[in-house]
């Protein structure tokens, strides 16, 4: 609290992103969030609030002094972009000031997640972080088996501090072979197991590069890989995928890394993908929120955009990679490992694509959780680096765990009956991933986890979606597609790309379409639901007195269905989300009705047009209706909203 | 006339027929008149695919010493392969095909041939008369009047029989005004928007030419539109320069001096050539099978058929903003009248009208503002996109009309009484059909011809029961509010149901959809 200087102030105007309106209210900043509450002028409509929490601050930027105020533009990680002008220039300067420093946290203590308090026991507490087990997860796999099995060596973090404890490798690999490979490897990242596809008992490995050089060999690394390949009988060699571009490789080895030189290893296949690094990717996506975030952006220009930003392209790259690797493991039956540098960006992405087109046990809400446990969090995604979490090196920040939750995106796009979750869910773990609201994805690896005693000080994020899993169901899931589908076999063709405008927009409101499919199918089929337990609730009353269930009446008990509100709550693109959970509920009604997808609430309205749309409420104009004519009846008029206009001429 | 002397070969036997989503059939392939036939008996089962020859854009040929192979291209954005044994056979079937397919005289075409047993000739053709239309607008009625200046197509060829105008102005003054209107396209009430009494108009453009020409009648006329409201606005669907420059050629826009009651707005939207190129150059980046995305993205781009989607709905934005909004009356045209226009003033009905969004109501607005308006159909769809023919008078205008469409209702998918499947049968019919509805040019034409007699109506046919359960919207919410697109770039998406169709992923995604459906009906029955 030493950080805020001024907790609130009066008469901040709020500017549209992408029109002339604005709104004016009131700033609070507080410990955790900052949050602006419109004046409620008009006592019939709910105040708009926003809450943004200060991990989500991405940058701060106080522009020069105008006429109207100073105006302060702030950008969220989860690409909310806020556009305040304060009156006074010494209040936006206090607040700038603030933020600064809130938004750059140096120790994990000052997190979110260690001072987050929903009401919950501490039994619920402990049992959200039961709900996801990896050793049964590998199990599942089949794994220990008879050519793999658990070994200790990593018990204590001696052998890669960056890998978790229990770790899978071949029988036949010994520990000396073990030390040796992970001595040959970057930050000892050596080749484990991460998935086993039983149909063909071929396994996907992953690891990081090898530390050769221009000629250096490791006799244990070969035996290592050696040992991968005779775990499958299916195969008689092993695929090695860097997924790096060659180039990237090549330089490496002037720094005394590297490939794996095909000459020394028996057996193996060597490919590079050619995906491209970090700071690549960092840069790229900095480039089309550029693009997109422009106001008077024409088809054209946004078109050119996207593709000389090269998102969609690098998206298509990680999908192509990991439609390689299920080629290899599902037709061919054989290994493959996986590296890239140091294994803990681009091979999590391929190895957990891969994962979600060989099998359909990932494509279910608690699978999908699995996933990302197991390649990202255990196997030491460096999410704290990546994602800021603490005052870090920029150079170190990159949307790679993003553009993993894209290419998913991409593949439900592609396959709308494959997966059991929305893109909600995505969203969802999109925004949890930045708000540092949950234990989860702190730190970089487990073994920092473990240190912090996540398990016990914070609450896990799988639990909290699980709660509510039923906003995040794809009401077009049909389980029996995994038996028709096991493995999915996505187009590479670039026009099944598409740009994800409700991750990149998921705030600006006037881009989404005004009713939502999803939405209603979801409620219906909920009400539905709630039908047939009736059904079943007022056939069992009649039995308990004894008479004979007739053939339900199907007018009668729908009628006092329609009065109970069978809308599942905060499902909203943009969904409320790390405040704290009293204000939850209240807010998420209030921001569906500004999202207004639902056209019967309005009809009763004076404004007799779609709300989110209606006259005062517009967030587009077609034209600049310059010098239209003096005298108007409503003051919210087209002329009103030059700007955009040029936009469609 | 003979379809036979055209036919030198008629069967041909062992003909492969590769088409997408189907493995390879074998079979007998026959030509007629009309169609190509292609059974395959495969034991007990017997698989029949009957292909309309109107259907066929482009036909490419590859013979070789003792078979060929014809690919066909179709205005439904399928292409087809056949390989046929025998040069000879090849080659003729290809002949017959050219020439069958690109039938010039409208009494040659299917739909006078065409004879279901289910449907009769007897039956109404066409949804609603004029007449009709305007006895259902009695509010209106005291100011607007039903004229049948035009009763038999002298004062205008391509409008209807009869349309609305202020009460008035009498037929005299309507056929002088007529003159000076190209076409003698003067302007009529296509909307009437209940909510303030303001209207939207159409016409063509005035005939000012060079020494700015002014005609009394024509002013007078549209004084008696705003009469009591006193101020309208024009929309010109050509930029600024292109109006001044139609002066050159005799045509021209309303002056500020001579309409001080009217304001031009200038919103420039491609018609012709330019949008038929677009529509080319984008079937051809979705054919592309390469697998860069730079390069799809630049294909897109270079279409430009976005962009005028993107213009098309921000005009009709526009247009019903001044009419809803403003609170004015607009006039709206180009320079014939009869493509942009229409464009613009059916989308502008579709935001502001609920009425134009259930099934019925739009299947009236189509046949309102584009057969009897007079959109030569004939003209405009006589080619698709794979067509090597010389470019005459095509433009996709309609199809651009139906993307449009397809995106109000992506952003309001509970809006919409109709579905995605109706617009995509449209497109498709537009370019051949089994029925008369989209023959001719106008409806001078179509009575001309006989197409009302002899031809089978489309819309009534989409009406029926069996059909339309399967064209309406199960999630359909009936609301009074107009609905306001967004026309950010990023909230316009290309049309994958019809120009991604047949790529292999469409499988996946049209069972989707109908999984969804048949989960909404299910829901929808049960509550």
């Amino acid at each position: 609290m030493e950080h805020i200087r001024t907790p609130k102030v009066e008469q901040v105007r709020l500017l549209e992103r992408f029109s002339n309106k604005s709104t004016s209210g009131t700033l609070h900043l507080t410990a955790t969030h900052l949050i602006f509450v419109e004046s409620n002028n008009t006592a019939t409509t709910a105040a708009q609030e926003i809450w943004i929490l200060h991990h989500h601050i991405a940058s701060v930027e106080k522009l020069s002094l105008t006429t109207s105020g100073c105006p302060l533009v702030i950008q969220c990680r989860n690409f909310r972009v806020v556009h305040f002008v304060v009156q006074r220039e010494r209040d936006c300067h206090d607040i700038y000031s603030s933020l600064l420093r809130l938004l750059r946290p140096v120790s994990y203590d000052e997190l979110y997640a260690f001072s987050y308090n929903p009401k919950q026991n501490e039994q619920q507490r402990e049992e959200g972080w039961q709900l996801i087990d990896l050793g049964a997860e590998f199990e599942r796999m089949g794994v220990p088996c008879d050519r793999w099995q658990l070994t200790d060596v990593n018990r204590d973090y001696k052998i890669c501090e960056t890998y978790p404890r229990d770790l899978y490798v071949p029988i036949t690999a010994s520990k000396p072979i073990i030390v040796g490979s992970s001595k040959f490897r970057s930050k000892g990242r050596f080749p484990v197991l991460t998935y086993f596809y039983q149909e063909k008992k071929a396994a996907v490995c992953r690891c990081s590069q090898p530390l050769s050089g221009f000629s250096a060999r490791c006799l244990e690394d070969e035996s290592m890989l050696q040992a991968i390949s005779k775990a499958n009988h299916n195969s008689r060699f092993v695929y090695v995928m860097d997924t790096r571009p060659k180039l990237n490789a090549m330089a490496n080895r002037a720094a005394g890394k590297g490939y794996e030189n095909e000459d020394n290893y028996s057996n193996i296949r060597f490919q590079f993908v050619g995906i491209e690094n970090i700071h690549v990717m960092r840069t790229s996506l900095q480039k089309l929120l550029e693009v997109v975030g422009s106001r008077f952006l024409s088809v054209n220009d946004y078109l050119l955009g996207l593709e000389s930003c090269g998102w969609l392209r690098h998206v298509k790259a990680v999908v192509d990679a990991a439609i390689f690797l299920t080629k290899a493991v599902t037709v061919e039956g054989a290994s493959v490992l996986v590296h890239c540098s140091d294994g803990w960006d681009r091979t999590a992405q391929v190895c957990s694509l891969g994962a979600l087109l060989m099998d359909p046990y990932y494509r279910t809400i608690k699978g999908f959780m699995v996933l990302i446990e197991k390649d990202w969090i255990s196997f030491g995604h460096k999410f704290a680096d990546r994602c800021d979490q603490l005052d870090g090196d920029p150079k170190e920040v990159s949307p790679v765990f993003t553009q993993f939750l894209e290419c998913v995106w991409q593949l439900t796009e592609q396959f709308p009956q494959a997966f059991e979750f929305s893109e909600w869910l995505l969203l969802q773990i999109h925004e949890h991933v930045h708000s540092c609201q949950y234990g989860n994805f702190l730190a970089n690896n487990q073994r920092r986890r473990e240190e912090l005693q996540l398990g016990d000080r914070t609450h896990s994020l799988w639990a909290f979606l699980l709660r509510e899993q039923q906003n995040y169901l794809n009401p077009a899931y049909c389980p029996t597609y995994a038996d028709t589908h096991p493995v999915l076999e996505p187009s590479t063709l670039p026009c099944h790309f598409k740009f994800w405008r409700n991750m990149y927009h998921q705030f600006d409101r006037s881009m989404h379409p005004r009713q939502s499919v999803l939405k209603n199918v979801l409620t219906l089929k909920e009400s539905n639901c709630q039908l047939e337990d009736t059904i079943k609730d007022l056939e069992t009353r009649l039995q308990k007195h004894g008479i004979s269930p007739p053939t339900p009446d199907p007018q009668a008990s729908p009628r006092d269905q329609r009065i109970l509100p069978t809308r599942p709550h905060s499902l909203i693109l943009g969904a409320p989300l790390s405040r704290k959970e009293a204000q939850r509920q209240q807010e998420e009604e209030e921001e569906e009705e500004e999202v207004g997808e639902e056209v019967t609430e309005c009809c009763s309205d004076t404004e007799r047009t779609v709300e989110g749309s209606s006259g005062t409420e517009r967030k587009e104009s077609y034209s600049d209706l310059q010098g239209t004519y003096g005298a108007k009846a409503e003051p919210a008029v087209v002329s009103l909203e030059f700007g955009v206009a040029r936009m469609t001429c | 006339m003979e379809f036979s002397e055209h036919i030198k070969t008629a069967n041909v036997e062992d003909v492969v027929l590769r088409r997408p989503f189907h493995p390879p059939m074998q079979g007998t392939l026959c030509v007629t008149g009309h169609h190509l036939l292609f059974s395959n008996r495969d034991g007990d089962s017997s698989r029949l695919v009957l292909l309309l020859l109107r259907n066929i854009d482009a036909i490419e040929k590859r013979p070789s010493v003792s078979s060929g192979t014809i690919t066909l291209k179709c205005k439904d954005l399928c292409v087809l392969q056949l390989d046929i044994p025998g040069m000879e056979e090849c080659l003729n079937i290809a002949r017959s095909i050219e020439y069958l397919s690109s039938l010039d005289i409208v009494s040659d075409m299917y739909p006078f041939f065409y004879r279901p047993l289910k449907l009769s000739l007897q039956d109404q053709w066409g949804l609603s008369s004029p007449e009709q239309n305007y006895a259902q607008m009695e509010e209106l009625q005291d100011r607007w009047r039903l004229s049948h200046v035009n009763k038999d197509y002298s004062v205008c060829p391509s409008y209807p029989p009869a349309v609305i105008v202020p009460h008035s102005i009498d037929d005299e003054t309507l056929v002088k005004v007529a003159k000076f209107r190209q076409g003698g396209r003067f302007p009529v009430l296509c909307y009437y928007h209940r909510k303030n009494g303001m209207v939207i108009m159409r016409s063509s453009q005035p005939l000012t030419g060079a020494n700015r020409k002014r005609c009394r009648e024509d002013e007078l006329l549209l004084q008696a539109v705003i009469d009591g409201s006193g101020l309208g606005y024009i929309i010109d669907t050509r930029s600024n320069q292109q109006a001044q420059q139609a002066r050159m050629t005799g045509g021209g826009f309303e002056s500020k001096s001579s309409y001080s009651c009217w304001k031009r707005l200038h919103r420039q939207l491609e018609r012709g050539k330019v949008l038929q190129e677009s529509l080319i150059k984008l079937v051809e980046a979705c054919g592309d099978h390469s697998h860069s995305v730079d390069r799809w993205l630049s294909k897109l781009e270079n279409s430009k058929w976005l962009s005028h989607v993107h213009t098309a709905l921000a005009t009709a934005g526009l247009l019903a903003e001044c009419v809803e909004r403003d609170g004015h009356s607009v006039l709206v045209h180009g320079s014939e009248g009869t493509d942009a226009t229409l464009l613009v003033s059916s989308l502008a009905q579709l935001i502001l009208d609920p009425n134009t969004r259930t099934l019925d109501g739009f299947l009236g607005l189509l046949e309102r503002e584009w057969l009897l308006a007079g959109h030569p159909f004939q003209h405009r769809c006589a080619h698709s996109a794979y067509s090597h023919a010389r470019l005459r008078l095509e433009a996709p205008v309609f199809v651009l009309l139906l993307d449009c469409v397809w995106q109000l209702a992506r952003q309001f998918p509970l809006a919409m009484g109709f579905s995605e499947p109706l617009l995509l049968r449209l497109a498709r019919e537009v370019y051949a059909s089994d029925y008369g509805t989209f023959l001719c040019n106008s409806d001078q034409e179509r009575c001309a011809a006989g197409v009302k007699e002899r031809t089978h109506c489309l819309f009534q046919f989409l009406l029926k029961p069996s059909e339309r359960e399967h064209y309406s919207n199960p999630l359909y919410e009936p609301t009074e509010l107009a609905i306001w697109p967004s026309i950010q770039p990023q909230s316009l998406q290309l049309w994958r149901g019809l120009f991604l169709r047949w790529t292999q992923h469409a499988v996946h995604l049209e069972k989707a959809q109908e999984e969804l459906r048949n989960l909404v009906i299910e829901c929808r029955g049960a509550s």
